[in-house]
């Protein structure tokens, strides 16, 4: 492989960590160098250096030197254009460019012309360099990346050295609390960090919009709601909904909200459907829909996602993140992907106007998994 | 270096010797250099080490640029960030879009996502900054992956270099996590949909999800800190330590010199290329300007993540075909090929493995994976020295199969997230597809893994039947004892040297289990599995040729072919070169 490690003599040679030393793992059975023979090829060094056309003819060089000259004009000329772009196009006109159709011509015009201006100094120094520079080869010797013994030892000695004229091995009341103080400084750094990020959950996660606003003792008011269609947040009334429809629906009252708009529809959003109510196969779903309208959050179980769509023949909702299937059939159970639990339910009914408004809330938390879900 | 002497009147050399400073006087442009120079060493004393780097040898081969890809897209989106932060406001806070994007005025939209219009629309030459970034962002990625690729197949990471490779991995992984926030910042439907999926990866943490979430989000579910607080770690904390990696890395590649390709003349001793000055600063300089140029021309005409098309962010309208930035991909394929039986419930608590595993655990595993495969190879081969002639890839073949194998999991996983495309383009159910997904990702990589190991057995017996025998020339001739043999063309000593040179490999030998005294020793079962792994890394070895069958194929001349079925040597070392058919890869030894 290379001199260092070429021909050892006899069949058995040991790992060693030495810098270029002999070869290791050296086949044993390998043929030992017999009759003069060596065991490994010699390297056999550099050859010849073969010389480019631009250092044999002055007619190539000055050719080469007219490319490297041009590339760096080209250049020039690139940012002349971006100037002239940037000043002269609108910021609104448009363009037409085969095989990529209608673009920004302001937007176009400035990355082509900011690509020649790269674009030619790269290309000419590099022809330069590969044309005119020298080409031959330089070597450069390396040395073993272990430092030398003594240095090593001194290393040790010097550390040690240190602590011991520190006092650092006979007084162990300043080694053990400078420790203990290192390891605990971070502390007013990391408590304030960890302390203020964020507040904690409490039951958050497991409570929407369409439990109501929470009272001062904590408890919710749990009481009817209006489904609102997303985003006319207007109410839908049950004659509307017919088979096969589905709506977009938020809790009334959460579309007029000043603050936290968006926390609130990321638990609350209700996809509304209705199915031939001979074509439900679960019981509870009936129960808790109304002659076959049924509601169900729209937020992945998987993880958190909107489900939206609704294959009407099929009766399956698809999650566009990882592809869950839920059978709004069989009370939205999964029936593929990488979902596990049903979409939750919310019950509903119809007020005295006809009108859709729930009969309380989710019975249990809503989008991805956490570790308490189940203890709420 | 060159061994010959270079003949006299040569344009080139007359150019070059009067290029020589030694011989002509300083002119005043160097002179004036020198005066600033000379006022700045009086000052840091940097003439030498700056003399010593300007001097340093570097090697010369194509795959050593795709680092530098990576360090220039790095650079560029560098340069290209801080002109955005002039105009990014990382805000949730709400406002009413009234900029020039007809479709979206009136819409309700944080004003992050309308300061990124902002920059699309209004800002003279921001789109094409944006555009930029962005692509040079997927560039810095792939560039990266595909050095690491060139790294880990060539075995660069050997011995001393072990410690680069990790910082690699560091540097890898914390790209991928730059790269997200930074996809996040926009606050579109498309990346607002990613950190809602991010929130119910975090919320699946056993136990603390839903602390870590609320900690993370500053509350509930969006929120208004997610924003600026991935802004800071995009234009701030990650790219501090991206930056601060990335030198210590620069630095390390300097000290130890680069690795270099085998071949005449090179040595493990030695550097063999151009000096910094004037070559490899040209090239190097050179080739940064290329790579922005490239990226430029891409960003000119074809539009990477055009947020307007998509909407404001909100958590219910559906984002069909929603797909990730690619580096993404193999996360997001994992997500998809888990099962959902696994999540478990026990005593009210919910263990969703289903969802930990693809998003919280794959990310890390694969990363430390990667950052101690030079250590494990070291234990198995048991290889102390320093490496610095590279490896061809065929010349290892049980390190190229284990690469390949990773290569085709981690394209599983990632085709995974494409599953519901893929389904629709072929016509498919979506549910064969993902099945076929999942037996792929444990078929599949044992298959690559054979089939890489199989190829570069026989591109090495390849290598020694053209060291033994030449090149094939096509022309039979007929001896004078009247039997056809084939011409070949004789190699010269250098054409032969790069098929020969690399060691010859046998498996680590097994240390007796009881010492001499007939004492068990307690590290006896390390050291089996030890010798076990070291022999099914070198098994079917096929070692180079030596001098000695050089001389004995030459030796028996047009009748090499026949005769190499009688040469012990060759047959033991699994050259499978005999007419009689021997079967392939026979093992050096047990
Ligand atoms: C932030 C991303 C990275 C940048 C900017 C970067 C840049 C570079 C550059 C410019 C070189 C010298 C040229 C070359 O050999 O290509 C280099 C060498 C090296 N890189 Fe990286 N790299 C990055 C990521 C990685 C990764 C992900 C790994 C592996 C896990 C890695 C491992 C190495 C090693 C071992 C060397 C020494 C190679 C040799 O001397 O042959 N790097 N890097
Ligand atoms: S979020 Fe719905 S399948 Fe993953």
């Amino acid at each position: 492989m290379n001199e260092q490690d070429s021909p050892t003599t006899g069949g058995e040679v040991t790992p060693t960590g030495e810098f270029g030393s002999g070869a290791v793992r050296l086949d044993q059975g390998h043929v030992v160098g017999d009759g003069g023979i060596p065991e490994r090829f010699e390297n056999p060094g550099f050859g010849p250096h073969i010389h480019r056309g631009t250092d044999l003819d002055e007619v190539a060089a000055k050719r080469a030197e007219r490319i490297v000259g041009g590339l760096f004009l080209l250049s020039i000329v690139g940012t002349l254009a971006f100037v002239v772009a940037y000043f002269a196009i609108d910021k609104h006109s448009t363009v037409f460019i085969p095989g990529i159709g209608q673009t920004n011509a302001l937007h176009t015009a400035l990355g082509l012309s900011m690509a020649a201006t790269l674009l030619g100094i790269g290309l000419g120094a590099v022809q330069w360099a590969k044309t005119l520079m020298p080409d031959e080869e330089e070597v450069e010797m390396r040395h073993p990346m272990r430092s030398a013994d003594e240095d090593r030892s001194k290393f040790v000695e010097i550390l040690g050295d240190g602590a011991e004229s520190a006092h650092l091995t006979r007084r162990p009341l300043i080694k053990y609390t400078l420790g203990g103080a290192l390891g605990l400084f971070a502390v007013p750094v990391v408590l304030p960090l960890i302390g203020g990020l964020g507040p904690l959950p409490e039951d958050d996660l497991s409570v929407s919009f369409w439990n109501g606003h929470k009272e001062e003792d904590g408890s919710y008011p749990n009481k009817p709601m209006r489904l609102m269609r997303d985003p006319q947040n207007t109410p839908i009334k049950a004659s509307d909904v017919t088979i096969g429809s589905v709506f977009h629906v938020m809790p009334e009252g959460l579309l007029d909200l000043e603050h936290h708009i968006l926390e609130e529809k990321a638990k609350a959003a209700v996809l509304l459907m209705r199915l031939d109510p001979d074509d439900i196969k679960s019981q509870k779903e009936k129960d808790w829909g109304h002659q076959g309208i049924v509601a169900y959050s729209k937020i992945c179980t998987h993880v958190g996602c909107p489900v939206g769509l609704y294959e009407q023949q099929t009766h399956h909702l698809l999650c566009p993140c990882h592809q869950s299937t839920f059978d709004v059939t069989q009370d939205c159970k999964v029936i593929f992907g990488p979902a596990k639990r049903p979409l939750p339910q919310l019950p509903i009914t119809v007020d005295d106007e006809g009108y859709l408004i729930s009969k309380g809330p989710f019975k249990e938390a809503v989008g991805p998994s956490f570790w308490e879900r189940g203890s709420a | 270096m060159s061994t010959e002497t270079l003949p006299t009147g040569r344009p080139a050399d007359q150019l070059r010797d009067g290029d020589k400073p030694a011989h002509a006087a300083p002119s005043a442009a160097a002179r004036k250099a020198g005066g600033f120079a000379g006022w700045i060493d009086d000052r840091t004393s940097a003439a030498k080490p700056v003399n010593y780097l300007l001097r340093k040898v570097f090697p010369d081969h194509w795959s050593f640029m795709l680092g530098e890809i990576a360090m220039y897209s790095l650079i560029i989106c560098l340069l290209t960030g801080a002109l955005l932060t002039l105009w990014f406001i990382p805000s949730a806070g709400h406002t009413i879009y009234d900029g020039s994007y007809v479709p979206l005025r009136g819409q309700m939209m944080s004003e992050a996502y309308a300061s990124t219009l902002n920059i699309s629309f209004d800002v003279k030459g921001g789109l094409i900054i944006r555009q930029i970034h962005h692509w040079a962002a997927l560039m810095f990625i792939v560039g990266l992956t595909v050095h690491m690729f060139r790294v880990f197949f060539t075995g660069a990471f050997r011995k001393p270099r072990e410690l680069n490779w990790v910082l690699g991995t560091i540097l890898a992984l914390l790209a991928i996590v730059e790269g997200f926030a930074g996809y996040s910042l926009p606050d579109d439907l498309l990346s607002g949909t990613g950190i809602r999926a991010m929130e119910g990866f975090v919320q699946t943490a056993p136990v603390i999800g839903s602390y870590l979430a609320y900690a993370i989000f500053g509350g509930p579910f969006p929120g208004e800190m997610i924003i600026p607080r991935l802004y800071s770690a995009h234009v701030l904390l990650i790219p501090a330590i991206l930056v601060g990696l990335f030198i210590a890395h620069i630095t390390l590649v300097a000290v130890h010199k680069h690795t270099q390709f085998p071949g005449p003349g090179k040595t493990n001793d030695n550097v063999v290329g151009y000096r910094v000055m004037p070559v490899y600063a040209a090239k190097a300089g050179g080739f940064f300007f290329i790579v922005f140029g490239v990226i430029a021309l891409i960003s000119a005409l074809f539009t990477i993540n055009p947020i307007w098309a998509y909407g404001p962010y909100d958590p219910s309208p559906v984002t069909a075909g929603s797909q990730p930035d690619w580096y993404m991909g193999f996360a997001d394929g994992a997500l998809r090929l888990l099962p959902g039986w696994l999540e478990f419930s026990f005593l009210g608590f919910t263990l969703s493995l289903n969802i930990a595993l693809g998003a919280l655990v794959l990310l890390p595993l694969v990363y430390t994976v990667l950052g101690v495969y030079p250590f494990v190879e070291r234990w198995i081969t048991g290889d102390e020295r320093e490496h610095h002639l590279l490896d061809r890839p065929r010349n290892n073949p049980t390190r190229t199969g284990i690469g390949m194998a990773a290569i085709v999991a981690y394209s599983v996983f990632m085709f995974a997230a494409g599953n519901d495309i893929i389904a629709i383009k072929l016509g498919m159910s979506i549910n064969d597809i993902t099945w076929a997904f999942r037996i792929g990702l444990f078929v599949l990589p044992p298959i690559a893994f054979w089939v890489t190991k199989r190829i570069c057995l026989s591109l090495q017996r390849h290598d020694r039947e053209l060291a033994l025998h030449s090149r094939e020339s096509g022309r039979i001739i007929r001896g004078a004892d009247g039997s056809f043999h084939e011409r070949h063309d004789a190699l010269t000593d250098r054409e032969r040297w790069i098929l020969v040179q690399h060691e010859p490999v046998a498996p680590l030998q097994l240390t007796p289990e009881y010492d001499e005294n007939g004492v068990a020793r307690p590290a006896a079962r390390k050291d089996r599995l030890r010798a076990k792994l070291s022999h099914w890394f070198f098994k079917d070895a096929v070692n180079p040729v030596t001098p000695a069958e050089l001389a004995a194929a030459h030796h028996d001349g047009h009748h090499a072919e026949a005769l190499e079925a009688s040469d012990h040597d060759a047959i033991e070392q699994g050259a499978d070169t005999d007419s009689t058919g021997l079967s392939s890869g026979s093992p050096v030894r047990d």
